[in-house]
């Protein structure tokens, strides 16, 4: 008889921590930390997007002073490309633009728009072969399409990131999640104008 | 709301989908260090190419791979070239430290592929030069092995130029593999556990000053806490172990963990 008492008091001390033990884990189960997980995530891709950007940004005024040495009748596009550098660089951008449509969508147009720009100012130097064998140029030419090519990663790991965040917004159970403990977290904006590699007409003189 | 959150689930699968089927590009398997899948190496050429890339591996850890494949399946070579070193892994995890030189002879592109750890060694005007002056003068002459294995001794020339450098890697490659960076989340998990076991111990404890075993062992469903601990143990616990070294022991070869960002150079004949 005194074994069944002390039986329920066990159960009853062992209730609490149990009860705790199986919330902890439980939550954890069912997905309470995806959306934070996938908040930081997408992050640090929008980072890795922003410092790509920005090491494009600096290579390009040492781009434009070589090819101004060998191809001063240029200058039209020469102007081009700085100023779609300045404006792309007066656009304040940080970790809050994701969620700012407006801001995102300038960030994203004046980028492309210096893509295209950086584009001809390359595709014209194929008609300067003095330019094309300086070595100086070569090597930035080199450069400027590897840190192309890093955006292209970049922008492709962002766009899965945020990909998998908003979806764990929207579906169940992250949904729950995200209207009671998340009210804060909102969905992301992504890239929406495909952003092609520079592609350098293939220009040949025989 | 149920039909609303039904059609959400439904956009989101459809979604994933989606992007799947455009990412579906189809990889050779990772053979060895050198994946012939375009088939224009000699069996000779081969077998000297890879004793050049374990040595490599052996003695910096650097993960350096060559791979020709027959086709780019309508892809960019950058695109399909950072594809393919990720589905590979190459490079140790911690230090990205790959690399892969890839050609592909029915679109006419070569691509040299460095991962983020080598970034610094490798930079993308060497590889630039390294394709320009090593790699493409032999493919304009129709000669595949010959630039491949031009272009191979040159990036491995690159990796071992600076010997200081090349040291610092090798010595930080024979740290043992636990650092106290490793032992902080498992020490921090221990002391959970042991936490809530001291809870429940001290939960069972209170009410049986004299007879706690009696009633541990009598409790229905084995929740006591050393019922608990000893199920853990017994089972799930030592498991753990077995599937770690059979990566490597086979002599087989694997990528390492690594990744890459897009860095290095492309070029075309």
């Amino acid at each position: 008889m005194s074994f069944l008492t002390d039986l329920t008091v066990v159960r009853r001390r062992l209730l609490m921590p149990f009860l705790l033990l199986v919330l902890a884990v439980g939550l954890a189960g069912c997905g309470v930390n995806n959306i934070p997980t996938n908040e930081e995530k997408a992050k640090a891709a929008w980072s890795e997007v922003l410092s790509q950007y920005q090491r494009r940004a600096e290579l390009i005024p040492n781009l434009v002073e070589t090819v101004k040495g060998y191809a001063q009748q240029e200058k039209d596009v020469l102007t081009q490309v700085t100023e779609a550098r300045a404006n792309a660089t007066s656009i304040k951008v940080d970790a809050s633009t994701i969620t700012d449509p407006e801001t995102f969508k300038k960030f994203q147009d004046a980028q492309a728009q210096l893509s295209g720009a950086l584009g001809r100012l390359i595709a014209v130097s194929e008609a300067y072969p003095d330019l094309k064998s300086n070595q100086n140029f070569l090597a930035l030419q080199a450069q400027i399409e590897g840190t192309e090519n890093r955006i292209a990663v970049a922008r492709r790991d962002y766009i899965e990131a945020v990909r998998v965040y908003n979806t764990e917004l929207r579906t169940f159970p992250g949904v729950l999640w995200a209207s009671t403990l998340y009210r804060s977290s909102k969905p992301m904006e992504t890239f929406t104008i495909p952003e092609e590699q520079m592609k350098v007409p293939q220009v040949k003189f025989n | 709301m149920l039909r609303r959150a039904a059609f959400l689930i439904v956009l989101a699968l459809t979604l994933a989908t989606a992007v799947a089927a455009r990412a579906e590009l189809t990889f050779p398997p990772l053979s060895g260090r050198v994946v012939d899948a375009a088939g224009i190496l000699s069996p000779q050429v081969r077998a000297a190419l890879e004793a050049k890339l374990a040595a490599q591996e052996a003695k910096t850890t650097d993960q350096f791979v060559v791979a020709t494949v027959p086709s780019l399946q309508g892809t960019s070579v950058e695109d399909y070239a950072n594809r393919l070193f990720r589905a590979w892994k190459l490079g140790q995890t911690d230090k990205d430290n790959g690399a892969l030189l890839m050609v592909a002879p029915a679109e006419r592109r070569v691509r040299i592929e460095v991962g983020y750890g080598l970034e610094g060694v490798l930079p993308d005007a060497v590889a630039s030069t390294i394709i320009q002056t090593a790699i493409l003068p032999e493919f304009r002459a129709g000669n595949f092995p010959a630039g491949i294995e031009k272009g191979t001794d040159a990036v491995i020339e690159i990796l071992n130029l600076d010997p200081a450098e090349a040291e610092a890697r090798a010595r930080k490659a024979a740290e043992p593999a636990m650092t106290p960076d490793d032992w902080v989340p498992l020490i921090i998990f221990a002391v959970m556990i042991g936490f809530w076991i001291f809870v429940v111990y001290r939960q069972v404890r209170g009410g049986y000053l004299g007879r706690r075993g009696a009633g541990g062992a009598a409790l229905p469903g084995g929740i006591s806490g050393w019922e608990w601990s000893r199920g853990r143990s017994r089972g799930g616990w030592s498991g753990g172990g077995g599937g770690w070294s059979s990566g490597r022991g086979g002599g087989g070869f694997s990528g390492g963990g690594g990744s890459s960002g897009g860095g290095g150079a492309s070029g075309s004949w």
